[in-house]
């Protein structure tokens, strides 16, 4: 460990003081410097929200007035939409490729991509990853899998419309529906090559930090990000290559005729000569990485909250170890409680008792987590930024959606609201909202750091509201369209006159998602205006203790100007007081790590 | 209620962008010039910390309000013999479930709202306490273990499909996009069947060499006689499908190449069910929607919706294909005389491959 550091120390002089000449292709494509690489995943990220937001308000809007032309179908959708009425294949393939591209695109590469590769060298104190080369692999293979997973829009028969689980038969069996065609070719392709994105990613994260702390950086004075980066990796480097191995048995049984998931299919007048495999099989395969990849989405977006909401509380966070075996706790038990997407699949009943069991576990450390950032806020002095906003939002999303998973996760009550919109209220909460809040809250307090301006505050608020709002207006009353047995991923409900009188509740969650959907055009105007017109950030603009505001405003490949600093204490010195009731450092609330103890001042054994 | 909500939403959204108005007009005063003017200053942590508080008044407000206005929404007592057990679970873990709702969100936002930055405020170094840690592990470990526990007893119970003595053995036949039924017939043992065997008039693809199978009857509507536990075989014979029949708390994937089951015993008879105070108030509303509705079709030159009358039905709850939204089937549940008139009128599998034959 020493070597290294040393090693990199040396390397990072010469870095410093004889930079190499940048061309245009290798500081802004083809770079190997993690913070234009971050850069790029939350660009390409929030270029692909924004598709995938858009896909939703198209999918609301055909629930609120369904089979109805409307000129935005017959615009965006063209043949789609003959007439301007929407095609119920079109439907759910909107459905899928808006949870896929949700799913991975933007909270997995979009968050986890972006924050990991800014956060992780900067603040354990690293010129850069462990290996800038195949970082940018990562983030290109990225980009190929996005540019595929697009393209998919355009072929004839349409785009994968499957569901996002991707279930065969139906996503096998060209002959079950149009985009198991081509669109589910792509579909797949897209993913094999993403999987391989995020495993380089996750390796590099990894090894990264592990090995290349700073001095004095030991793993329990990391902040609260860097644990939460590190161990999302690790979960999708278990997990991932299983939905891999998934993808690929999935295309033999496509294109090879092997009978992994197939077995005694009766399509269109013929019977397939697929025999003995089982779609449970598959399902297996999906949730083993499915599941943990909820929490490879929302981990990382709660240590960006950690931080955020510990250095404009001005307070340490409360628990730090707590908070860093809840985050351990939540990735083991991640990995053991997928069957709970299973309870009515025709799995043995026995096995639905262990995964209520696990799943219902995995609520203890989550509790812990809210618990202890509700404790961290009080008697605060708290700086209420749009990050801190929406920091505060994720907790209070967090813990609605996280609720009902207690419903949903008993196997007995997820009986009957099993594919519900009960269900789909609940992750949208819990992941969906929650993680896209860390991702806003983790934009706005980073950007200073990213592009050397400020974003507008205000902007920032109305932002904020305006979402807070929207969201609980769209996802509060769906729990109820749920508990009414409404079925997610009908294109019309029309044909249930029993669904007659939640119409206009329908009609209330799309106005809500309109609105909302329009609330993001304010981050967008700021994020893009504050790149170019924003004023210029001072160094620590929230007087952080963490290591990247120490890099000064130079934006280098190698981070540090002069040597790297060292650190001293953990990163939650915040209003810390000597015996005589004076801040450590007399008239300023924070100590940063690489400030070395004071005299008489006694370091934190927390 | 509805319109109450959007007026409230309405009212929300138009305080926001006063707000907003009001914001960016400070945001232009003099003080704003340098960087520091992006960073929250005390009067953005006041006004901001306020609207925490608005907030979570203005969110109890709407939870309240959707509990009461949606109340209708909820499914009416259960028409399965462990449905009353499964309301009362799912009463059971709401009610537990909205009061930490109701206190973990007064304390954050109130906390967000009181503790707002003010100059000179000092914030308390305050990074740990065990007990409060224990205290907050060990409460949700002994409420979730009872909330567990029951659960596991119901699901073991409701999951059993061999507790019946004498049950009713019920094929669900599940294809793209529709249902068909199979009774078992006299010996009230299916025969066996495979997609291999679909041929003609053998729609659901029976073994016509197994005797079991020649008895048995293959009907559009799922009918039920009261009080008799049933055990459904369920069969598809292309996608996955999921037979959910929300009325009897009971649900089930469909699987291409398998057989899976589940058992209930419907207690309620669908005659029973329409006439109950909650099931007419229901149809009445939705009647008077659609009435509404029929108008505006009428005035359109489109045809009027008939009027509905309640049946239990069966729908695909699993992602299925181009006609999932549609994929539906009645099911009546009826006293045991009725039940085996409507029998008769069936025709066995033997009976249908005859006449087929002709």
């Amino acid at each position: 460990m020493g070597q290294v550091i040393a090693a990199a120390t040396e390397h990072g002089h010469d870095d410093g003081h004889h930079h190499h000449k940048e061309t245009f292709v290798t500081k802004y494509i083809f770079s190997t410097d993690h913070k234009m690489i971050a850069k790029q995943y939350l660009i390409t990220g929030l270029i692909m929200g924004a598709i995938g937001i858009l896909m939703s308000v198209l999918m609301r809007m055909q629930i609120a007035n369904p089979e109805q032309p409307n000129v935005i179908f017959e615009a965006l959708l063209g043949k789609w939409a003959p007439g301007g009425v929407m095609d119920p294949n079109i439907y759910l393939a909107l459905v899928t490729i808006h949870g896929t591209i949700m799913v991975f695109f933007v909270l997995t590469a979009g968050l986890s991509g972006t924050f990991s590769n800014f956060l992780i060298p900067l603040q354990i104190g690293a010129r850069d990853m462990a290996s800038g080369f195949l970082n940018m692999v990562s983030y290109w293979l990225f980009f190929l899998s996005s540019a595929i997973m697009i393209s998919s829009l355009f072929v004839e028969l349409g785009p994968a419309a499957a569901g996002w689980t991707i279930y065969p038969p139906l996503s096998a069996v060209a002959k079950a529906m149009p985009g198991s065609g081509m669109g589910m070719t792509l579909w797949l392709v897209s993913m094999a090559i993403f999987i391989a994105s995020s495993l380089l990613g996750s390796l590099n994260y990894v090894v990264t930090v592990i090995n290349m702390r700073t001095k004095g950086m030991s793993m329990t004075r990391l902040p609260l990000t860097i644990w939460a980066f590190f161990v999302t990796a690790i979960i999708g480097v278990v997990s991932f290559p299983v939905l891999f191995a998934a993808a690929l048995l999935l295309i033999m049984d496509r294109s090879f005729g092997t009978s992994f998931f197939l077995s005694d299919i009766y399509i269109k007048g013929e019977v397939l000569a697929h025999q003995g495999g089982s779609p449970v099989l598959f399902e297996h395969l999906f949730w083993f990485l499915g599941h943990p990849e909820v929490y490879i989405v929302l981990l990382p977006a709660l240590g960006i909250t950690s931080e955020i909401i510990a250095t404009n509380s001005r307070k340490p966070i409360f628990g730090y170890r707590a908070m860093v075996a809840s985050i351990l706790a939540i990735a083991f038990l991640s990995t053991i409680v997928w069957g709970h997407h299973m309870f009515v699949s025709g799995m043995n009943p026995f096995l639905g008792s262990v995964f209520t069991f696990t799943t219902l576990l995995i609520a203890i450390p989550s509790a812990v987590k809210a618990f202890n950032y509700i404790t961290t806020l009080w008697k605060g002095n708290l700086q209420l930024n749009p990050a801190m906003l929406f920091s505060i939002g994720l907790v209070s999303t967090f813990i609605t959606g996280g609720l009902t998973g207690i419903i949903l996760g008993d196997s007995t009550l997820d009986i009957n609201v099993h594919d519900t919109y009960f269900v789909v209220a609940h992750f949208h909460l819990v992941m969906g909202i929650s993680a896209l809040y860390g991702l806003f809250a983790g934009v706005y307090h980073w950007f200073p750091k990213m592009f050397n301006k400020m974003m507008n505050k205000n902007l920032g608020y109305a932002h904020f509201w305006l979402t807070a709002i929207g969201a609980y207006g769209v996802f509060f009353p769906m729990h109820f369209i749920g508990m009414a047995g409404l079925p997610r991923r009908y294109y019309t409900n029309t044909n249930f006159p029993y669904f007659d009188d939640l119409a206009d509740t329908n009609q209330l969650i799309t106005y809500f998602a309109i609105a909302t959907a329009l609330a993001q055009l304010i981050f967008v105007y700021n994020f893009v205006k504050s790149i170019f017109y924003g004023k210029k950030a001072p160094a620590n603009p929230w007087k952080s203790n963490t290591l990247e505001w120490t890099t000064g405003d130079k934006h280098i490949h190698g981070n540090w100007d002069g040597p790297i600093p060292h650190v001293h204490r953990w990163a939650y010195d915040y209003s810390k007081v000597n015996d005589n009731g004076e801040y450590v450092i007399p008239g300023q609330d924070y100590t940063p790590q690489h400030i070395p103890l004071q005299d008489g001042e006694e370091e934190m054994n927390h | 209620m509805t319109a109450f909500l959007i007026i409230l939403i309405a009212a929300l959204f138009v305080i926001a962008l006063w707000q907003i108005s009001k914001i960016v007009q400070l945001g232009k005063s003099p003080e704003a010039n340098g960087a520091d003017g992006e960073i929250a200053n005390d009067a953005d942590n006041d006004r901001q910390g306020k609207f925490m508080l608005y907030f979570v008044i203005a969110m109890y407000v709407m939870m309240i309000a959707c509990f009461i206005g949606y109340q209708d929404y909820f499914l009416p007592d259960a028409a399965s013999a462990h449905g009353s057990e499964y309301d009362s679970l799912l009463l059971l873990t709401t009610v537990v479930i909205m009061i930490v709702q109701f206190l973990t969100q007064a304390l954050l936002h109130w906390f967000s709202y009181k503790y707002r930055g003010r100059k000179g405020q000092k914030a308390l170094f305050y990074a740990d306490n065990d007990r409060l840690e224990f205290i907050w592990t060990a409460i949700p470990v002994v409420v979730l273990a009872g909330l567990i526990l029951w659960g596991l007893f119901s699901w073991n119970d409701i999951m059993d499909v061999d507790k019946h003595e004498d049950p009713l053995v019920v094929e669900v036949y599940a294809y793209q996009f529709g249902w068909k039924v199979r009774y078992s017939g006299s010996d009230n043992t299916l025969g066996d069947a495979n997609v291999r065997f679909i041929e003609g008039a053998n729609v659901l693809g029976i073994d016509p060499t197994d005797a079991d199978g020649k008895d048995d009857m293959v009907a559009t509507e799922l009918h039920l006689p009261v009080n008799r536990p049933v055990v459904f075989n369920f069969r598809s014979q292309d996608v996955l499908h999921s037979a959910y029949m929300p009325h009897f708390r009971a649900q089930m994937n469909v699987v291409p190449g398998m057989v899976t089951k589940f058992s209930f015993t419907p207690t309620v008879t669908s005659e029973d069910y329409k006439s109950t105070e909650f099931m007419t108030e229901k149809v009445s509303k939705i009647n008077e929607i659609r009435r509404q509705k029929s108008k505006e079709l009428e005035a359109a030159g489109d045809v009027a919706l008939d009027p509905y009358e309640f049946e239990y039905y069966l729908l695909c709850n699993k992602i299925c294909g181009a006609s999932h939204y549609n994929m539906q089937m009645k099911i009546v549940v009826e006293s045991e005389e009725d039940y085996n008139k409507w029998l008769e009128t069936q025709t066995t599998f033997e009976t249908t491959l005859a006449n087929a034959e002709n």
